[in-house]
């Protein structure tokens, strides 16, 4: 339920004390009403208020941690359906499944996979953040390998309904661990699991509807540390619930609903890693929280951490890349240098197009304020001192021989600025547009 | 309590446009819901991408098309066939200025030969120089006229010729090209309607990106300008939006590295189709009507989806 500012303004003393960090009661209230400070702040409002309040003010959607320490990660808490509303906070997670059915050659082989996929992308690690592990008929066994992955650092997602299997591997798991889970046959007994390891409960039914009378009775049984299976038996289904849920939760206020989702696009298209590839895309903009696929190589890998690190950045903070000098084409020492902004689109729109010339060069990012080209000169980020001082900082000089620096066709402006400030260089203007880099380079070359 | 569904109510409606004739037609759009969450049948086409220029293709289509590689009908007529795809699109990539500068006839005939192969509707690309394609596309659409092409696309240098000769003298379907921006999309749209082209005979292409390289841009872009149109109504954005992302999949390193560029990364097919099948789908979900891949394998897969979605 929402509360406007004036209800919470007469719960409050109305002193203007501001212990709570704002000039007025007034001005505090409407902070409050709108989730940015929690209404525990304010010293004065009784316990009772302050419950009544935390509960309606709450963001709609939980956030559920899921792994500890270093694996530790956060799920949901979600505000809005769409990233332009505001932002999307927490980034869906990745996950691959093995069974105990698997021979332990393909386990090994699994696992080398997953070590394997392990890199840093502007500024991110890039990894399979959990791994399910299938409960097919050996508990023993099953445990076993519950806690290798665990001890391989990954978050393990424990797959079976039956509380006892699930009991046993969760020890070996460590904190933070995923039961999936409870059904409506099971629930009082998986609840008193994951209680008891303090882990999160994954809760599947047949139909939504039937999974929001479950996730209540989870509820009530007191457990709210929950996630929810958005369904295995079809991509219409699973999609259809995944929108459903969310929105929900965010539109219609339903609480029950506010907690992060878990989708098995290995079981939705099984076999086809092409398609489970085009679900975990779709399910990174709908509404997806744990991802889960029968594998993570690099041909699912770079599309889809590409694609997550977008869309889970921030509207309001502009992705950017590390000031630095890259190389492209394996330069020698004699190659020719350009020059952009450090916005993470304008350099991998250019790096993009100096990959495809083939050519061997230098690409030059000076810190520009994460701006593109014309915004970042017209703010006097990217000026003639600014790349001229980076040139010289940056000693880049001593890396190559060549003294030809490409300036962004945008910024032509700026060529006898930076001729004055670098006089051993040679200030060439190149295209305005980065698709023509590559001819543009080559006719150089030639 | 129970569950009850948290309805998005709209009361705007995207426009229904038929691209193609008799038999062979398609019509996308239509929808007035977010996609898929309808019951009007909402069904993204999905289209197959060729050009004239294929040199810098990825090996695995060499291995793939053979010796059709070189000869763009032979080529169009075993794309859809492999691939199964609703609609295709060729790209006259040799009338670039900068690159082979072909004669727009030479271009033409590619164009109507390409068209004769195939039977499934035909979207042209031009070569993405403004001044070039005003010409190329105009004399596209007169040489094509009556079988309701796709002009791919206009854009505010030219799109008083393009919008006369294609969406109004020749009678064929304009695709408005804009840089993932909602603005000037909405703008694009106007100049065209003004000028006399119908709305129902516009398409939209709003750009695209790579995943990874900026596709928050295009998620948030094709968010906005659906909310405009079905929330607010707006109809100058109520436009079927068509995307090609072939060009930016297969463009980027990911996708043209080769397995002696880069071993660790492994069978560079499996990696061009990756990054085309999950840039492709976001666009699916995000709200593209139509779409066009460059791999039959990503056409296949992305038509799975979305018969899946559908159920």
């Amino acid at each position: 339920m929402a509360v406007k500012g004036l209800d919470i303004f007469k719960l409050t003393p109305k002193t203007n004390c501001k212990e709570c960090g704002f000039p007025t009661c007034m001005a505090f209230s409407m902070k409050a009403a709108t989730g940015g400070v929690p209404v525990e702040k304010c010293p004065y409002i009784s316990e009772e208020s302050k419950e009544l309040l935390s509960e309606a003010t709450a963001p709609p959607m939980k956030t559920i941690k899921v792994g500890s320490g270093d694996t530790e990660k956060a799920l949901g808490g979600e505000t809005v359906l769409f990233r332009h509303e505001k932002t999307l906070v927490n980034k869906n997670l990745f996950a691959v499944e093995l069974s105990d059915a698997m021979s332990d050659a393909d386990v090994d082989a699994a696992c080398a996979t997953l070590q394997k996929i392990n890199y840093d992308r502007i500024g991110e690690m890039m990894f399979v953040e959990i791994v399910a592990v299938r409960f097919a008929a050996d508990a023993a066994k099953f445990a076993a390998l519950v806690k290798k992955v665990a001890d391989c650092g990954k978050i393990p997602m424990i797959v079976t309904t039956d509380a006892e299997v699930a009991k046993a591997a969760v020890a070996g798991a460590g904190a933070g661990a995923i039961i999936m889970g409870a059904t409506k046959d099971n629930a009082a007994a998986m609840v008193d699991v994951a209680k008891a390891a303090d882990a999160v409960l994954g809760v599947s039914a047949d139909s939504i509807e039937a999974l929001h009378d479950l996730v209540e009775e989870i509820e009530k049984m007191g457990y709210k540390n929950l996630v929810l299976n958005v369904g295995e038996t079809s991509i219409k289904e699973a999609y259809a619930n995944a929108v459903d849920i969310r929105t929900a939760a965010i539109k219609g206020n339903d609480r029950t609903f506010g907690y992060p989702s878990v989708v098995f696009a290995n079981k939705l298209a099984p076999a086809n890693i092409n398609l489970q590839i085009a679900l975990a895309s779709a399910f990174v903009l709908r509404y997806g929280s744990i991802i889960v696929m029968d594998e993570m190589d690099f041909n699912a890998a770079l599309p889809l951490f590409g694609l997550r690190q977008n869309i889970f950045t921030d509207p309001q903070k502009p992705m950017r890349v590390e000031p630095k000098v890259y190389e492209f084409n394996k330069p020698t020492g004699n190659d020719p240098v350009l020059v952009t902004v450090d916005f993470a689109l304008s350099y991998f729109v250019v790096a993009g197009e100096i990959e495809r010339s083939k050519v061997p060069a230098y690409l030059a990012i000076p810190d520009a304020g994460g701006y593109s080209v014309l915004t970042a000169w017209a703010a006097g980020k990217f000026g003639a001192g600014v790349i001229a001082n980076f040139i010289k900082e940056a000693d880049v000089a001593s890396m190559t021989t060549s003294r030809k620096l490409i300036l962004p066709g945008k910024v032509a402006v700026l060529q006898g600025d930076l001729a004055e400030e670098l006089p051993d260089w040679e200030v060439i203007v190149g295209p305005n547009e980065a698709m023509q880099l590559p001819k543009f380079l080559r006719d150089m070359q030639a | 309590m129970p569950y009850k569904k948290a309805e998005q109510k709209f009361s705007g409606k995207i426009n229904v446009c038929e691209i193609g004739v008799g038999d062979a037609a398609i019509s996308i759009g239509g929808e007035n819901s977010l996609p898929f969450l309808g019951t009007e049948g909402f069904k993204t086409a999905v289209g197959i991408a060729i050009s004239d220029t294929t040199d810098e293709w990825a090996d695995c289509f060499k291995a793939l098309y053979g010796d059709d590689l070189k000869n763009p009908a032979a080529l169009a007529k075993a794309a859809v066939e492999k691939s199964g795809a609703d609609f295709l699109l060729v790209k006259l990539e040799s009338a670039d200025p900068n690159g082979a500068d072909a004669s727009v006839e030479s271009c033409v005939a590619t164009a109507v030969a390409v068209e004769a192969a195939i039977d499934v509707p035909l979207v042209v690309e031009g070569c993405k120089n403004g001044e070039k394609d005003a010409k190329l596309l105009e004399e596209v659409a007169k040489a094509l006229e009556g079988k309701n092409v796709v002009l791919f696309s206009a854009v505010e240098d030219n799109y008083k010729t393009i919008g006369a000769a294609g969406g109004m003298a020749y009678g064929q379907k304009v695709s408005a090209e804009s840089a993932v921006d909602i603005n000037l999309a909405k703008q694009l749209n106007i100049l065209l309607t003004q000028l006399g082209v119908k709305s129902k005979d516009i398409i939209m292409d709003v750009g695209t990106a790579a995943a990874g390289y900026g596709f928050e841009y295009v998620a948030s872009t094709m968010d906005r300008i659906r909310l405009a149109g079905l929330g607010q109504n707006d109809e100058s954005l109520q436009m079927p939006i068509m995307t090609n992302v072939s060009n930016e999949a297969w463009g980027v390193k990911e996708a043209v590295s080769t397995i002696e560029d880069a071993p660790e990364w492994g069978d560079q097919e499996a990696r061009g189709i990756g990054m085309e099948v999950a840039t492709a789908s976001a666009c699916v979900v995000g709200g593209s009507n139509a779409i066009i891949v460059r791999h039959p394998e990503s056409a296949k897969t992305v038509k799975a989806l979305v018969a899946g979605i559908i159920g």
